[in-house]
Parts: C-alpha cells; structure tokens; sequence
C-alpha cells in the first residue's frame, strides 16, 4: 500500500475514543491523524508512547504502534524504543501531571540528551483522570478537593522548564487554534527532542481555564503569534507590540509614535530570548504562540550508533570468541 | 592446607602445601585490590584453582588509617577443586595497625602475619581505635598466637625507589608492590606475570614509563627481601591444580554477567541495550558493557532506576534484549515498572546484585535478601522467572540462560547475582562461541489472523516489532482482553489473564533441567540453598559425606519457576537444612510451598559462609540438636546453641531474646 492514500481516517484505530464529550483531547487527536496523514507517515513505522492520565489514552486511538506506560515515565520508555530502533518515529504523549509532576525528572533529561522525539505535553492545569486536583500548572489559589481553600503551589511554566533543559526545539499552541497542525509539523520536522506545549481544555474539572486564549472575541489581545524573523506584534487589529525595556519586555501599543522596528523581532534560535517569552503570562501579557526556540543539534541515539560505528572502525568488529578471550587467558595442558 | 614434602629451592627450604589463603589488607589509598588481583592472576596462571573475596569499605576515602578505611582482598589457591575463599587466613599482610585490627582474627592460629612495622606508629596506632601506649605487636595475645613479621614495608620500598626520580607520594603508592614481591617469594611464585602487567598498564596505556620501573624494581626488591633475609625460615608451594585442560581467564561475576549478555545478544541476531543507574555493586556490569561499543553493546546511563528499567522496556518493545542491572534499593524503585512487563508480555532482564540491606544498608557487602522482593515485591498477583548464578563463572551461563528464556517466553527474568559473586572471581574455561546454542526467535509478520495477546502451546504471546507493517497494535499497563489485547475491565477475563499469567511462568518449568542432587538421592539430611552460598555449602557436605555421613546437598538456579522435581528431592530426606545470607527466605517458600519442617542457618554479616559454620549446622542437624529452632545462627565464626541469646538492648524484661522463634 502507497502511503500517499492514506487519509486522516487511516490513522484512527477500531478503539471507540472515551475522553468525556467536549474534551480537548479530541481535537488534538484529530489534527494528529491529519498531520500523520499529510507527512505522508507510514502507520508501522510511527510509534505513539504515553504515560498515565487522561492526554494518556492517545496511543490507544491512533492505528500506530502504540506503548500506554506508566505513570510519568513515557520519556524513558520512549529513549528505549529510539535507542533500540532509531529510524522510529515516535511520538510522546502527556500531561500537566504526568510530564512535569511525577515524570519531571525523565522529561528534564529526555530534552537535555535530544532523543529525536515529538514530545506533546497537554496542558489542562488539572488532574482529570483522578477527577480535578490541581496540578503543577494550577494557579496560585485554584480551589479543587485537594485544595479547598486554593492551591498553595506556584506554578510552573512547561516552556521555561523544557527551555531549561537545554531543549532543541520548543513551542506552544492551543488545541481548538489553527496553528496547532502547522506547530506539529514542524516539531515532526525537527531532528532532535520537540518539545510542544498544547493548551487543553477539561470540559469536566477545568472548563475555560484558557478561555481568554480560546474565546473568539478576545483571544487576538491574549496570544501573540510567534513568527521568525518577524515583530512581536499582536491584537485583532494588530495595533499592539512587544518592546524591550530595561531587559524586560512591555506591551506597547503601535502607532502612537512606536514603530514595528522599536519592537522584539522574533528569531527562534535566540535562547533568552525565548527564555524571555516563556515568561509572559496572561493577564500581563499576551501569551505567545508558535514555535519560541529550534536550533539544529546531534541527537542521542546519532551520538549513540556513532559511538559503536567508531569502535567497531578502531577496533573491528568483534566477534564473541575475541570477546572470550579477551584479558589474561592460559592454558592448562593435559 | 599443609601436604607434607618439603623440597630446596634457592637457599631456603620449601614445603609443600595443597592450598593456601592470602589477604591482603591496608587502607583503602594502599592498592590492596590491585596486590590481590595480581596474585590472583599469577595463581590462575600457574595453575592453581582460585577463589577470591574482595572487601571494600563504603566509602571511598574513608579517613586514612582508620578501621573504616581499611580495604582487603582474599585469595585461596590451591591445587585441588576448590569452592570458596577459604574459611581461615593462612598468611595476612598488614600494612598498617587499622588492617592489623580489622583482619587479625581472620587468620588461623600458628599463621603468618606479616606487618608493615613502618606504619606501627604512635599516631597509626592511635587512628586504629588501640589505647594510648599499646602496640598489638608487642602484645602476648598476638605474637603467641601468630607468626608475626614485622617488616618495614614503606621504609624498604622508599629506600629502593630513592633512585627512581619519584617523588615521594608517587614512591608511597608502589609499597603494594613491594608487599606483593614478598609474597610472591613466600608462595614460590613466578614474578613475571606482573612485571609484564605493570609494563603494559603503567608503561604503554598510562605512558608513565618511570611508574612501571619504579612498581618493578620495588617488587623485585621484595621478592628478594623475602630471598636474602634470614627472617623467613621456609617458603611454600602450591602446586597446579588438576583443572580440566583447555584454556582459561579469570572472571569475576559481574565480568562473566556482561560477557554472557553480549554472548545472549549475538546468539539471538539482537542488539543488547543495557540500561543502568550507577548503583553499588552493580555498577561495573555498566563499565564493562559500555567498553563493549564494539560488539555493538548500547548501554543508556539513566537518569534514575526508573529510568533504567523503562528503557530496557522500550527496548524490548522495539525488538531489542533489553536489559537492566541495579541492587536491592534500586530494585525496590523499578517494582512497578517490571510489573509493566508483566502486564505487557515483554522481554526484560533484570539483574539485581543483591548487597546488604535494608535501605541503603550495606552497599560494599554481601547479602542474599531479595528473593522474597523478588519473587512478591510488586503490586498484585505478579509472576515472572527469577535465576540465581552460584559461582562467578556461572553468571555467564545465567546470563544466557536468562535471556533465552525472556526472549522466547516473552517474559521478565531477574537475576539474582550477589555482591560476593559480583567482586569475586575464578577461573573459567573458556567457552568456544560455536559451541554455544543459537537462541531462536521469531517476530511474527504475518498480519493476517494476528492478535496481540493470541498464545502458543507454551502460552506465549506473539512479538511483533515496531517497524512491520500490518502488525500495528498497542500495548500498556491496563489489564487486557484475553486474545485481542484491547483494554477490557471484564471480571472473568482479568481472572483469566491472571491464570494465564502465571501458567505462562508456571510453563517455564518444562524447559528447565530437574534439580540435581549431590551424594545420595534420600537420607538423613538434604542441604539446599541458591545463589552465591554454593560453594560454602558444597564443601561442607563434601566434607560430612567424607565422614561417613548421610547428608546430600542441591542447589537452586531457578526460583522461579522452580524445578518441577523439587518437591521430591526435599520429601526424600528426613530433615532438611536451609543455609542463606538471610532470615531465611527460601526456606519460607520451602515450608510454604512443600510443608516441609526445613531448618535454617542465617547468616546476615555482609559475609559468605565459612564452611565451617555450614559444617557445625550439619552436625547439628543430624545431632538432633536444632530441636524446635527453626533457624541457628553463626557467631563469630560458630554456631553454638548457647550463642542464639541475643541482648536486645531494649528495657522490657524479655529484651534479651531467643532469635529463633
Ligand atoms: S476529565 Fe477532562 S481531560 Fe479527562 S477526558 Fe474528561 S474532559 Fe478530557
């Protein structure tokens, strides 16, 4: 079979889908098999690993192969699989919870060591699964069962954490915008560790909590649309910018004397910069979009297979009797 | 062992002995690993059987001088089979009063001792914990007791190296060498095999061309020390072995651990991806691999024991032998990811160099208290296959062994290895690859008919490999549906899988080879004990069979399933006795399994057996004297009933207890 005919359909599998009605995961899941289909993906070829939550079930849907792991360790079970076979696509699915709570750890050195794999963490700034307690990108305050009298917690910016961690490429998007399938592309087209950030709604624990980024009529003075080499400019009449001041960056509005060359020009390879952006949080500023950081870099499993490539060159490849008799051996005659 | 003749060689007499037991011990900055695998080395190469017993401190630069600091290596030679590392020290070296006072009552009475008089110093003596004034060189107790040599190590190696261009700290460190060359006087052994190591190591890999001479003049130095003072009256020979012809090197457990799993990688046409988190005393499993880049070994240093385990996972998902090496709190980490690979069906090798616990316990020293983590310490009803090697060289074997049954039975094994095999070494045969059976596997690529969780005769799922087309299907933690694999919540069906499960391990048995035993197949007493205590208990009921006594041994190497002719063996002697480096878990399946009245002997020290601990509970055994104690325990090398009391320590009457209950 040609894998030009496959079609978004080719990529759902015979699981009736069970997130609740109106979850955000269903559209990341339909703009996923459209992606697949578009990248001309060959299904045996891809791999969807996840952890443990609600973002968790993806795999479960997608007619590839598919690895629903445990709780916060999709990353390492992900290495393996990449380190095993590189020429895997794999794709990582999580949470909020999953990724940044109880997998922090695997997540921070998954990026740093640049396995080449397309990370989506879900952001719902809740725990659904477990029905509503707040999570590590809860608000301060957020009153849930665990926190009826509002989360004591700071949260935690999953851009700045996977910038943090040395990170080859970074971006965030929303589930229901449509820049959502031009951001997977191009995390699909990076070599190295994406990392993607989805805003997602839970219509059940955590409904309109990115309601100022989603809402027709407001969301263009919440988000600013990151675009490389281009200002920062934002607002439904693109009447507002981002300048820098002081080293801090401050919303401006255009035409009052600013011009687009006073403000922050956007260039993805530029780290503090995109540190800087990850910063920017609604109410104070708009929220940006699209992709904040991607530089090119050797991948793990590269690295990896050059490594044996090199010993096997210095030092031949070995077979297992060299192997025996390889240190001090003698002989003890008859 | 002394065995009579005595013969002349150079100017002194020689006698002859069948074995001896060397230490070497000093502070852990003295080089007495390096002294001790010398000397093992050149005893392998004579000829001789050897076994050894490395002991390391914790730390790793303990305060200099001080008990805790001290590092020691034990070898016993011989020119017979021999099992173990020798009960009793024939002939310790001391280099400093701490080695002095920690390994002193190793040795056998009328041994040699042979102190580095130099370091008997006020200050020394003072770092060892000895009172203000006392010097155990001048005391009764010891020099009546013991042969005891004082030589001035440090000063006669200063003294021989004034010339090499050293300076004095880099002339401090070749004293080893010296003590060593003594030894090698001592034992009639042949020098040149180090020589040649120092050359190679110092002279060509590290390019310090001036170390190499000075760590060999000052070897010669003591060598001919031992030649030309009068201060040794004999020297003695240990002949070779009668070791089976063919070629040999020694190994050490972790050595022949890597090499069997590289040997399992390219016996079944797979990658091996080893997936490890630095952890005592596993670590060098990691070493040893990742030198083996090119043999096309992957290995993954984690970022965590989860990490590790999860890796191996995905590896074997992928189509690769995914391995994992940790010890006992590692393990405790990994639990709910290994019962991931038993929910999904999926190869995964899990080695667990078991060490002294609980917590972070003991990580230098020996223990083998995991069985029971590794047979029940996951969530639910969770089987899988558990292996334990018995010697160094039989982790190779295990290691095979293990990944054959894993890979055809798409099932996780553990390996129960242990911090004494790990570090302690023999000599192995070494193996021809040709002769050595390829591990078949199939991945299935037929789409057509095919279902994740579909079984064979043996109950074993299909595995299909990322990659092959048609064959797209999805795996995880969620109980499936029999068959079909999808998520099912069904309670018939988890009861089901659940049987399955089991059953599949269950079936594992048919594969295995019946348990053997050694000596007489009924009788009065069956010792049986797994993993690393072999060759105490080996030895020991050779010795009682010798006597005339009714007594058989056998040995576990699989747990888990275990032998299907196990229940037999046990019901056939009268009493059963249960030695383990434990409380006594083995002997808790044993009861559990066969209502069998096993008896114990537990030792928990971070110490193999000595034979002769092994020996005083035979007798006890079959002297009736056990009475309703389930279990004895050795102290200070004994096992006597009056010993059992222990003083708890604890303000309630009853605090000074009975141990076994
Ligand atoms: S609980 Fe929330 S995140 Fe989970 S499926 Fe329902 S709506 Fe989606």
């Amino acid at each position: 079979m040609s894998a030009l005919s496959l079609t978004a359909k080719d990529f759902a599998s015979d699981q009736d889908v069970r997130w609740c009605p109106g979850c955000g995961d269903y559209a990341i899941l339909n703009q996923m098999r459209k992606v697949c289909a578009k990248l001309e993906a060959r299904r045996e070829n891809t791999v969807f690993v996840s952890g443990i939550g609600c973002s968790s079930r993806f795999p479960y849907y997608m007619d590839t192969y598919g690895f629903h792991s445990i709780h916060g360790r999709a990353p390492a079970v992900a290495t393996g699989v990449k380190i095993a076979n590189p020429d895997l696509d794999v794709w990582m699915v999580t949470g909020d919870g999953d990724g940044l709570s109880i997998g922090g750890n695997h997540l921070m050195h998954v990026l740093r060591r640049n396995v080449n794999l397309k990370i989506l963490l879900f952001n719902n700034r809740i725990y659904g699964l477990t029905k509503g307690q707040y999570s590590p990108t809860s608000e301060e305050g957020k009153k849930t069962n665990s926190s009826p009298m509002g989360s004591i917690d700071l949260p935690l910016s999953p851009v700045s954490v996977a910038l943090s961690s040395e990170a080859s490429f970074v971006a965030r998007c929303i589930d229901i915008d449509k820049n959502l399938g031009e951001v997977l592309e191009r995390a699909a087209a990076h070599k190295g560790s994406a990392f993607v950030e989805i805003y997602q709604d839970c219509n059940i624990f955590n409904h309109k909590a990115f309601e100022y980024a989603t809402d027709r009529a407001v969301k263009e003075e919440h988000i600013i649309r990151l675009e490389h080499g281009k200002p920062l400019i934002f607002g439904k009449d693109r009447d507002k910018g981002i300048r820098l001041h002081d080293h801090k960056p401050e919303v401006v509005q255009l035409r009052s004397g600013i011009k687009e060359d006073d403000l922050l020009f956007h260039d993805e390879h530029d780290e503090s910069l995109a540190f800087l952006l990850s910063r920017m949080s609604h109410p104070d500023f708009p929220e940006p979009m699209g992709v904040f950081y991607s530089i090119g870099d050797d991948c793990y499993e590269d690295l990896l297979t050059k490594q044996i490539q090199d010993a096997e060159a210095a030092r031949g490849k070995a077979d297992l009797n060299a192997l025996f008799n390889s240190g001090d051996t003698y002989t003890i005659e008859a | 062992m002394v065995a009579g003749t005595k013969d002349e060689r150079g100017s002194k007499p020689v006698t002859n002995r069948s074995s001896a037991v060397v230490f070497f011990a000093g502070d852990s900055g003295d080089g007495m690993q390096k002294a001790g695998t010398q000397f093992t080395d050149t005893a392998a190469i004579v000829g001789n059987d050897v076994a050894t017993l490395p002991d390391f401190p914790a730390e790793i630069r303990a305060p200099a001088g001080t008990v805790a600091g001290v590092s020691g290596f034990q070898i016993n030679f011989a020119a017979d089979d021999i099992h173990t590392p020798g009960d009793e020290v024939n002939a310790l070296i001391a280099m400093n009063p701490a080695a002095f006072k920690a390994h002193i009552e190793d040795v056998e009475v009328g041994g040699i001792v042979i102190v580095n008089d130099s370091e008997f110093t006020k200050v020394n003596l003072r770092k060892a914990g000895y009172s203000e004034g006392y010097n155990p060189l001048d005391d009764e107790k010891f020099t009546l007791r013991y042969k005891i040599y004082k030589v001035p190590i440090s000063r006669l190696n200063t003294e021989a190296l004034a010339d090499s261009g050293l300076g004095a700290k880099n002339i401090a460190q070749c004293k080893n060498m010296f003590a060593l060359g003594l030894i090698y006087w001592l034992y009639d052994r042949p020098i040149d095999p180090t020589v040649k190591y120092l050359d190679d190591y110092y002279g060509q890999v590290k390019n310090l061309p001036e170390v190499s001479k000075a760590n060999i003049a000052t070897l010669k130095a003591g060598y001919f020390f031992g030649e030309t003072t009068e201060m040794f009256p004999v020297r003695y020979h240990v002949s070779k072995a009668a070791i089976k012809p063919g070629k040999y090197r020694k190994v050490t457990g972790n050595e022949a651990l890597a090499m069997g799993l590289v040997a399992a990688a390219k016996l079944s046409g797979k990658q091996l991806v080893y997936c490890s988190y630095p952890i005592t005393p596993a670590s060098n499993i990691l070493h040893n691999l990742a030198a083996m880049r090119h043999f096309g070994v992957k290995t993954f240093q984690a970022e965590d024991e989860i990490a590790a385990v999860c890796a191996a996972i995905g590896a074997g998902f992928a189509g690769q032998i995914g391995v994992t090496g940790t010890s006992g709190p590692g393990m405790a980490l990994k639990s709910e990811a290994i019962n991931l690979a038993v929910m999904t069906e999926l190869p995964l090798i899990i080695v667990d160099v078991q060490r002294g616990g609980p917590s972070t316990g003991l990580p230098t020293k020996t223990e083998q208290a995991d069985l029971l983590q590794a047979m029940f310490g996951r969530n639910s009803d969770s089987p899988l296959v558990i292996l334990a090697p018995q010697s160094p060289a039989d982790c190779f074997d295990i290691a095979l062994e293990a990944s054959r049954i894993s890979l055809k039975h798409m099932v996780p094994v553990i390996i129960l290895s242990d911090c004494y095999l790990a570090d302690g070494a023999e000599p192995w045969l070494i193996p021809d690859s040709c002769g050595l059976k390829p591990i078949e596997i199939t991945h299935r690529t037929d789409p057509d008919g095919f279902e994740p969780y579909a079984r064979d005769e043996n109950l074993v799922r299909p595995w299909p490999v990322p990659g092959t087309p048609g064959m797209e299907h999805r795996i995880g933690g969620l109980e499936k549906q029999h068959i079909t694999g999808d998520v099912s919540y069904d309670a018939e069906n988890h009861q089901l899988m659940s049987v399955i499960r089991r059953r599949k391990v269950e079936l594992v048995a048919k594969q295995i080879p019946h348990l053997q035993v050694h000596g007489e197949s009924s009788g009065d007493l069956l010792v049986i004990g797994w993993g690393g205590t072999y060759g105490s208990i080996l030895t020991a009921v050779n010795r009682a069979q010798q006597a005339g006594k009714s007594v058989s041994s056998a040995h576990l190497r699989y747990l888990s399933p275990m032998p299907g002719n196990l229940g037999d063996v046990v019901r056939s002697f009268k009493k059963v006795l249960v030695p383990e480096l434990n409380m006594g878990q083995l002997r808790l399946l044993l009861r559990a399994r066969f209502l069998v009245d096993a008896r114990g002997l537990n030792k928990i020290q971070g110490k193999p057996f000595l034979v002769e601990e092994v020996e005083e509970a035979i007798d006890l055994m079959l002297g009736g004297v056990y009475g309703e104690r389930e279990f004895l325990m050795p102290r200070h090398h004994q096992v006597r009933l009056e010993d059992q009391e222990y003083d708890l320590g604890g303000c309630q009457q009853d605090s000074a207890a009975s141990i076994p209950m």
